[in-house]
């Protein structure tokens, strides 16, 4: 923000309260109501006019309070942020973030642990990303931004009190090759030989701790954080099925029509030869998200995912 | 403390209407607890007698009594979560009170005095707040529909029940048991969603039987009245051609009698009615609000002069329309209200997991009962507990930011 004035924020409560989880805590101090505007209570309200202010050159960054209620806005997002870009044949960009906290875990009431990514992801025109790590939030919002597509950001909230040092002084690279096809580049966060975990945002926490319990177990397992949703780097992930054999994918958000299942396709496709296994998804149930009480079970825990490994192995 | 730059994102409205000033809001008990004349109105509550007022009290005791212990309970750590209704007693109890039987209501989710006058037995509210379920109870047994997380989205459906209700030919008919009316609860806030704008045009375009009650508690989580309307809001009414009528909320008389007077509007075919109560949140938005990050001690300060409850207790007190003994013995069924209420929510215990895959359909569906037996066949693969203890995140931590 302090680098591009044509940066702004929009969302509920997001000024002096800091929003709901204090992500933009100390921000409207700073840069005041014009730069961090706590909107009415209205999420079509808020994507259906940021739309306009990036029309008029500015880079409007929304915060949806909760996953849940993007719903009101998904209108807005899937028929008109999503489609500007190819509707005037590129002369309208649409630089836009959308930031929304999503996932469980956090013992919340009904709509508040929710993952709507696949829908998104199946929308061309969007960017779709979710961090994991600290430092990956830090850089990647700032490649969400000078982005020229709309990006959904999805913060894991589960994951805001994770801690770990950040060099907030090191250049990002914000330079168009580093937004455009770095910013969906998965990483490698463990290497393995024996098994794939492939996942996202709030999982891949309980991929790298699944891989610690494994490795107790004599298995080696490599993990893989793929960062963004849509697009998928397949290549990264394919490469390493090569070498294991076998891959697990999990995600929080339902396996049915899942990100998992185009994954699981595309390794399908282009590994056939190079699997042990069948490609084998750990997620979410087909059902709404359930009362908090039950979370742990629905949510793809260690348990349930070295469940996956030991079917995997067992091929 | 940031409340100068509350005040710069939202300039109080310039208005030229005189309702703006809640001076002029419809009363019919000052804040001293007189009973006051009004041309319109009175006679909407005329018939209430002291008998009718000391239910009314009493029915407001109880249920800030039962949000007080709610309040505690989440503090205990037995609830997750707890919007508390604490000072919005009259709005509640005042257009709750003036229902009938058959009436049906739609609640958002701060509702709780609202269920006690339908008789709802108040305790299964907490089933939502302690993870146990969704909903809780049959929205039909006492017409009381389940609480509404997404803003708004119930306005709509509380105009199709109500023109549900027009199709069934159970409005004008002129017999009293069988005419019905809709209510909807909505926030200040709420006002700015596109769902509750296109519920008052459906209304008005229909004639649904239809009543809109905006609690203006004054603030949408932390942004003011003024962050979302520079009107009093009332005047959203006027755009689609609903009549409207903006009245004190923390006078328990006046909110009975112009919902009374739109409810008999709706049920004799008049069509909808949009009522703005204003009234203040005392508490927290939530338990997880800190409402100190935007608001003032002198504003709270200034509303508790205003304290729904206080005026009523001074009316009955000063004429002796109301003896000690009465004040004990509602005092007695509050306390016992608030024990029954914690022993209630203590013994609320999880049901299986396997509960979770039920009602996700109403008919047979392949995947659900696949997904179903592959779970049942996972956990019985457990002879002792799992190892995805060691990674959950301390749940009070993530607790502590999180907001409705
Ligand atoms: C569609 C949607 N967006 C955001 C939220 C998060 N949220 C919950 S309550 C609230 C403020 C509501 O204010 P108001 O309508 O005035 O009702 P009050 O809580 O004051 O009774 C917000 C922003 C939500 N529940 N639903």
């Amino acid at each position: 923000m302090r680098r591009d004035p044509k940066v702004l924020l929009m969302g509920e409560d997001i000024g002096p309260l800091g929003g709901v989880f204090r992500v933009t805590d100390g921000l409207h101090r700073e840069f005041g109501p014009q730069r961090v505007v706590d909107t009415p209570l209205a999420e079509s309200g808020i994507i259906g006019t940021a739309v306009g202010l990036a029309m008029a050159g500015y880079r409007p960054v929304c915060e949806i309070q909760f996953d849940g209620f993007i719903f009101p806005g998904f209108d807005q997002i899937t028929t008109q942020l999503a489609k500007l870009t190819y509707r005037s044949g590129g002369r309208v960009p649409m630089p836009v973030v959308i930031r929304v906290p999503y996932g469980g875990g956090i013992g919340a009431i009904e709509h508040h642990s929710e993952s709507p990514e696949a829908l998104f992801a199946h929308t061309a025109g969007l960017r779709v990303i979710s961090p994991a790590a600290p430092a990956d939030a830090f850089t990647m919002i700032q490649q969400a931004i000078a982005s020229p597509d709309p990006v959904l950001f999805f913060e894991p909230k589960a994951r805001y009190w994770d801690k770990a040092e950040v060099d907030v002084e090191a250049p990002v690279d914000l330079s168009e090759e580093a937004v455009s096809t770095g910013l969906h580049a998965a990483r490698v966060v463990r290497p393995g030989t024996d098994v794939t975990l492939a996942g996202y945002g709030p999982t891949v926490k309980t991929l790298l701790a699944a891989a610690d319990a494994a490795e107790q177990e004599g298995h080696s397992l490599e993990v893989i954080d793929l960062r963004s949703i849509s697009p998928l780097d397949v290549a990264t992930v394919a490469a390493s099925v090569r070498r294991t054999g076998r891959l697990v994918v999990a995600h929080e958000a339902p396996v049915f029509f899942g990100a998992g299942a185009e994954l699981a396709a595309r390794i399908g496709e282009q590994c056939f030869y190079d699997l042990e296994a069948p490609v084998l998804r750990v997620g979410g149930f087909h059902m709404p998200y359930p009362a908090s009480v039950h979370e742990e079970e629905y949510l793809p825990g260690l348990d349930r995912v070295l469940d996956a490994v030991d079917r995997s192995l067992a091929h | 403390m940031d409340v100068s730059s509350t005040t710069d994102t939202h300039p109080t409205p310039v208005t030229t209407s005189t309702s703006a000033d809640p001076d002029t809001l419809v009363q019919l008990l000052d804040p001293q607890g007189r009973r006051l004349d009004h041309p319109r109105y009175a006679g909407w509550a005329a018939h209430l007698d002291d008998d009718a007022v000391r239910g009314l009290y009493r029915d407001m005791v109880l249920t800030r009594r039962f949000d007080a212990e709610a309040t505690s309970l989440q503090r205990q750590g037995e609830l997750g979560l707890w919007p508390p209704s604490l000072g919005q007693e009259a709005a509640q109890v005042g257009s709750g009170r003036a229902l009938a039987a058959q009436d049906f209501v739609f609640p958002s989710y701060r509702e709780h005095g609202v269920a006690l006058t339908r008789g709802l037995d108040v305790r299964a509210l907490l089933r939502v707040f302690r993870g146990i379920e969704h909903g809780g109870w049959d929205p039909k047994a006492h017409n009381f529909h389940l609480y509404s997380f997404v803003i708004g989205s119930h306005a709509l459906h509380a105009t199709g029940y109500a023109m549900g209700v027009q199709r069934d030919g159970d409005v004008g008919t002129g017999e009293p048991d069988r005419d019905r009316a809709v209510v909807v609860y909505v926030g200040d806030g709420a006002t700015s969603q596109g769902d509750v704008h296109e519920a008052m045009v459906f209304a008005a375009v229909t004639n649904a039987p239809v009543v809109f009650v905006c609690q203006n508690n004054q603030w949408a989580i932390s942004v003011p009245t003024a962050g979302q309307a520079r009107v009093p809001l009332s005047r959203r009414g006027d755009g689609v051609g609903i009549p409207s009528v903006r009245v004190d909320g923390n006078d328990v008389l006046a909110t009975y009698a112009v919902t009374a007077e739109a409810l008999d509007r709706a049920r004799s075919g008049g069509g909808p009615t949009f009522i703005e109560a204003y009234t203040y949140r005392m508490g927290a938005h939530t338990t997880s609000d800190d409402p100190t990050r935007y608001r003032t001690r002198e504003e709270e300060e200034s509303w508790r002069q205003r304290d729904p409850i206080d005026r009523v207790r001074a009316y009955l007190g000063r004429a002796g329309r109301a003896d000690a003994e009465f004040f004990a013995a509602v005092e007695a069924e509050a306390e016992e209200l608030g024990r029954s209420t914690r022993e209630y929510c203590r013994a609320l215990t999880a049901s299986p997991a396997t509960a979770m895959f039920e009602s996700v359909y109403a008919a047979r569906h392949p995947l659900v009962e696949e997904e179903r037996a592959a779970f049942e066949a996972y956990q019985a693969s457990f002879a002792e507990p799992t190892r995805d203890d060691e990674l959950h995140a301390p749940v009070s931590d993530a607790r502590a930011a999180v907001a409705l």
